[in-house]
């Protein structure tokens, strides 16, 4: 016997010979996603006085090859909350599939077309993205929750793939979190901010958003999907292209440095 | 006996393995931008200057003079930004006045660039620089690795997406002074909000044929408020275990003294917060 | 019978290396029937990050006050201006309605909020079972024993916890990521501790001041930390933050303060500079 309390109470390896433990494991340890393969970049939402707008690009990546270009990342969940998928598109599908039968299963037991608001749509999905990144098995992606609340006020979140949640006047994943915050933050400083916000120029805002996120992300497309949430219900429109581009700063560019014609 | 001695290299090889880490450079984290309008161009920054998550200055320049309508905003590490602009701007000043000209703003980028590249970004510069010439007026980035880029507005620094959202939602062509330096305003208090390597004041310079104008903290938008309570601390609240008194006629045996007034010759540097 | 099978096996049938094989019991709301149990292997994907911010918490005489800034962060971005980390514990209902105990957590968000919802059902449960609140003293320690449950993947937080103490006196725990605690009258942590830490023990305790004119050199009397009124403590706390707002990046945006007294808990939000 040694003091290494591994060893005791066991049979002895010089008297029994070692411990074969080749049938406990079938072969290759289970693999988890160690890293996204096929994903979506940003997304954007911005609160207004009446609900929420949110959009998110058509394109699925393929590490940099544009490989799916009418993925629809923008979910109606019911007629009170829309979730817009960042990253892994795979696990947004998996999500997905998890959602539409939770909602089969709400419905099931009410007429109420909305049982769940928004905000109970995100408190559940946080708790299945933390539970997740605990089991060491996470869902790869940074989701935004767009809708009403129980009470029917605008309600914009987030959740990503480590279970952290937070809330803000406006919201955005990935790129859009460097790129589009700026110029929403900039329209909605605050909750008061976003209470006066009209719909229209809550719109404007995240079709100018769309418009820089696609000239400065490289991982990103001209299409895209937009949806606005209201109490009338949900506006969902899937096939948006972007509009009056600006490419004038180009002509004045004549090479990197010393060149002139 | 000739070639280099790469014992140093060793030696920090082997400091690094046990674990000793390199010591941390202060960043200037940084927004930085730049932006051609009609008959000039205006540069900005930002003035926070940090070590890791602390602010080590609240108030630092990062616009750096090259020569008198040449000037460049540095993002990256203070030390090289400053060493790097200083020697540029030397040679600049002899090599105008071996040639009799006033110095080209390409000039300028071309040595920058050509320096950086020599040390393969080992000095981490991230240089906007903007001037007016003979040839007109011209604005540039280089990155630490010697890569130029010659566009009518440019960002650099952590809060250079911030900015650049700016310039990519407003930007039109033929601009005037005035509507430049707004623009440029603008894209570093988005840096300054949204980025936290940014911050405080913003800092300007607009160069024109004529001149160059810097306009130091041309927008404070980030004033401490003023603090509840008052740290004076009574006299005698520290423990004094020895005393020696020099006066000021010991004093000037040894030393010429100046009497400095409330604001006097000594002024001449920014003040520091002093609770009264 | 069972015993012969057994012996009939070559190997023992336990291992103190393999991972267990088992279904797990519980399952999140899921389509299959079963859900092998996936292997605790060291995952290269991140478990933590750390959303910034800074705490502090005073205990008085008769009150504790509990801060926080509401900036969250995640790296050199802001995630939101307002994301609070003091949590009512205790209470009823959602609304935690004449709740008395406070708990304050700073480094990863989702790990603070999950704690700050086990530790508030469990004091809930206690009120439920027992027909009582609970002290702050043993909510104190099972906030130790919560912590340490997970002592070999951490709550990655800083945790303190306020109150009043069954003499009616402020109290204030510190507790580190893995459970080990201990009651203090003062106590910074997150960001910007190192920051606001001196400052306090200058300010509370008179760390390093002497009383003038009490004697000369090594005589010289220290200055003795008094009890202060609530008033002095929360403008204290305000300039910390105001102070740390100044030299930490991370720090910013709006300052949560609470201060509980036995009629209740009185929580204000202060703005603080946004860059």
């Amino acid at each position: 016997m040694n003091h290494f309390p591994e060893a005791w109470g066991r049979p002895r390896d010089d008297v029994y010979g070692a411990y074969n433990g080749a049938h406990l494991a079938s072969g290759m340890p289970n693999q988890h996603t160690q890293s996204p393969i096929v994903t979506g970049t940003s997304v954007v939402g911005i609160k207004f006085k009446d609900g929420v707008v949110i959009a998110a690009d058509n394109l699925a990546s393929y590490g940099s090859l544009a490989r799916f270009t009418d993925v629809k990342r923008l979910h109606r969940f019911n007629s009170k909350s829309v979730l817009g998928f960042g990253g892994d598109v795979s696990d947004m599908q998996y999500l997905d599939r998890l959602l539409t039968s939770l909602d089969i299963r709400e419905n099931y037991h009410s007429a109420d077309d909305a049982a769940l608001s928004a905000k109970n749509l995100h408190t559940y999905l946080s708790k299945v993205m933390y539970k997740r990144r605990s089991d060491f098995n996470p869902l790869w992606n940074h989701i935004l929750v767009a809708g009403l609340d129980t009470e029917e006020k605008p309600f914009l979140a987030s959740v990503d793939l480590l279970g952290t949640t937070f809330s803000s006047p406006s919201l955005a994943t990935g790129y859009g979190a460097h790129l589009a915050q700026p110029i929403m933050r900039k329209l909605v400083p605050d909750e008061e901010a976003a209470a006066r916000l009209g719909k229209e120029e809550a719109i404007q805002a995240i079709k100018d958003c769309m418009k820089v996120l696609f000239y400065r992300d490289a991982r990103s497309m001209d299409r895209y999907s937009i949806a606005v949430i209201t109490k009338e219900g949900v506006d969902l429109n899937e096939d948006v292209k972007l509009e009056n581009q600006s490419w004038a700063f180009a002509d004045r560019i004549r090479g990197y440095g010393t060149q002139v014609n | 006996m000739g070639g280099f001695d790469f014992s140093n290299h060793s030696r920090n090889i082997a400091l690094h393995a046990k674990g000793v880490p390199l010591p941390q450079a202060t960043s200037t984290g940084t927004t930085i931008v730049g932006c051609l309008f009609d008959g000039g161009v205006v540069i900005a920054a930002d003035t926070r200057a940090t070590s890791g998550p602390i602010v080590a200055d609240k108030n630092c320049q990062k616009l750096h003079y090259i020569a008198p309508q040449i000037w460049c905003a540095g993002a990256g590490t203070a030390a090289d930004t400053e060493f790097t602009t200083a020697l540029v701007s030397s040679n600049l000043e002899l090599h105008a006045l071996s040639t009799g000209r006033k110095p080209r703003v390409v000039t300028c980028m071309t040595m920058l660039k050509q320096h950086l590249f020599r040390y393969q970004g080992h000095i981490g510069a991230y240089l906007v620089v903007a001037g007016c010439d003979p040839t007109g007026s011209h604005l540039f980035t280089v990155h630490a690795h010697g890569s130029t880029d010659k566009l009518p507005y440019v960002t650099m620094g952590s809060g250079s997406l911030a900015a650049m959202s700016v310039f990519e939602s407003k930007w039109k062509g033929q601009l005037t002074r005035d509507e430049a330096v707004k623009l440029c305003s603008e894209a570093i208090l988005a840096g300054i909000f949204n980025d936290l390597g940014s911050g405080s004041n913003v800092d300007v310079c607009v160069i024109t044929p004529e001149k160059a104008t810097l306009l130091r903290n041309y927008i404070q938008p980030n004033q401490r408020e003023p603090k509840m309570r008052n740290y004076r601390f009574e006299k005698g609240t520290t423990a004094v275990l020895s005393e020696k008194v020099i006066t000021r006629e010991d004093i000037s045996k040894y030393v010429t003294v100046h009497e400095l007034g409330e604001d006097g010759a000594a002024g001449t540097g920014e003040k520091m917060e002093v609770d009264t | 019978m069972a015993s012969i099978i057994h012996m009939g096996r070559e190997d023992p049938g336990y291992s103190f290396s393999a991972a267990p094989t088992a279904a797990s019991a519980n399952r999140e709301h899921s389509f299959y029937p079963y859900v092998p149990n996936p292997s605790p292997l060291p995952s290269n994907s991140p478990r933590y990050t750390d959303n910034g911010g800074s705490t502090l918490g005073i205990a008085g005489a008769t009150f504790t006050i509990m801060a926080g800034d509401t900036r969250s962060t995640s790296g050199y971005s802001i995630n939101t201006r307002y994301a609070p980390k003091l949590f009512l514990i205790g209470g009823t209902g959602t609304e935690h309605k004449s709740a008395r105990i406070v708990l304050s957590v700073v480094g990863f968000a989702a790990d603070g909020h999950a704690l700050a919802e086990r530790l508030d059902t469990i004091v809930k449960m206690y009120k439920y079972q027992h027909g009582k609140d609970m002290s702050v003293a043993a909510c104190a320690q099972r906030l130790s024993h919560i912590l340490y449950g997970k002592r070999f993947f951490p709550y990655y937080v800083q945790a303190l916890l306020g109150g009043i103490d069954e003499k009616g006196a402020g109290a204030l725990y510190s507790y580190d990521p893995v459970g080990s605690y201990e009651r203090e009258q003062c106590k910074a942590a997150g960001a910007a501790a190192s920051l606001i830490t001196p400052f306090l023990d200058n300010q509370v305790n008179y760390k390093n001041q002497y009383v003038p004119g009490s004697g000369s050199g090594l005589d010289l009397q220290a200055r003795q930390a008094v009890p202060l009124p609530q008033q002095h403590v929360e403008t204290l706390v305000r300039d910390a933050f105001s102070s740390a707002v100044e030299r930490h990046i991370e720090v910013g945006d709006g300052l949560q303060m609470m201060t509980i007294t036995v009629d209740g808990i009185q929580e204000v939000l202060i703005p603080l500079k946004q860059d």
